[in-house]
């Protein structure tokens, strides 16, 4: 098994787990964090499957990908929190600020 | 552990380890060589302004997609701004706690520096706009979290910030769509100044996002208009 093979599989595995922490647990913060544990699992198949031909230098398109998507999943982890943020204020005032 | 009944939970970790199963025999079944772009790459790398293929790839042969990424960054700025959260405001003058003050200190300047190299050796080592972007962004956080906040008549700076990168990256969309014929067609022997000039205006608008987005909305005193 060369290395890429393993950090491929071990992405999957981190895939699975990611999916399976966000249906179990219920608070909003551990399925944010299990959403970019999910994220991060297809980045690994991704880099990993980039270099999968130990003569070749590695493929460098998936990087660029890759890169796009650490930063989209960034912005969309922040995102997620400023809504956990309003859910966990309205859980705290039931109906305030309602216009 | 919230679900329904202990049968629900076991058939769940039962479907996650088929899903497994299935995606590692989708893995292993790939085909070693000969489906990659590499050799694409390599073979344009000398007319693409850069040394450094992922810098080429992100900044020249796949330019589109990079500027996308910027208009997504923009849009979930916006988003979290139209959400209405009101960040609690920070107490007026510096953070009360010396140590914190005097990190904040020290630190701010090595943030740039490194973020300033960070951008120039992109160009022949990994590097680049998003990696300087994103210490700089970590640069604001670690201010955000000392207590500063950025001053009134800085606001309009940094809104001009926010939207630099995306509009220098669409203004030489734009010139070269008029010079060339193809949006994003960099002028033989120019590519290297046009990514050096996008990457600088995407580096700090990138940091400044980033940190707009940690603070989370408008602080109260913009709101009202202070």
């Amino acid at each position: 098994m060369t290395s890429a093979l393993f950090f491929m599989l071990t992405g999957v595995l981190l895939f699975v787990m990611g999916l399976y922490a966000l249906v179990v647990h219920a608070h909003v913060l551990r399925k944010i964090i299990a959403v970019n544990i999910l994220g991060t699992g297809v980045f690994m198949v991704f880099i990993a499957g980039a270099n999968r031909d130990p003569g070749l230098v590695p493929d460098p398109v998936p990087h660029a990908l890759v890169l796009t998507g650490i930063v989209v999943a960034v912005s969309a982890t922040a995102l997620a929190l400023v809504i956990a943020t309003l859910l966990y204020r309205h859980d705290a005032h039931p109906g305030a600020g309602e216009e | 552990m919230r679900l329904a009944s202990a049968a629900l939970h076991a058939g769940l970790i039962v479907m996650c380890l088929a899903l497994a199963a299935i995606l590692a025999v989708a893995v292993l079944g790939l085909p070693v060589s000969g489906d990659g772009l590499s050799e694409a790459v390599t073979a344009h790398l000398r007319r693409s302004g850069v040394t450094h293929p992922v810098t080429a790839v992100l900044l020249n042969f796949r330019a589109y997609d990079t500027l996308l990424e910027m208009a997504v960054l923009l849009l979930i700025l916006v988003g979290i701004g139209s959400l209405g959260v009101v960040t609690p405001e920070a107490p007026r003058g510096a953070p009360a706690h010396a140590v914190l003050r005097e990190v904040v200190r020290v630190l701010i300047p090595f943030f740039v520096l490194v973020a300033g190299y960070l951008l120039w050796v992109g160009a022949f080592a990994p590097g680049g706009a998003f990696h300087a972007g994103a210490v700089l962004g970590a640069a604001g956080v670690v201010l955000i979290l000392a207590g500063y906040r950025p001053p009134v008549f800085l606001r309009a700076l940094l809104q001009a910030c926010v939207l630099a990168g995306l509009v220098v990256f669409i203004a030489v969309g734009i010139a070269t769509l008029l010079m060339q014929g193809a949006f994003l067609y960099y002028p033989a022997g120019w590519s290297k100044y046009m990514i050096l000039l996008i990457e600088a205006a995407a580096s700090v608008s990138i940091g400044v996002t980033l940190a707009a987005m940690f603070l989370g909305s408008l602080p109260a005193a913009w709101r009202s208009g202070a």
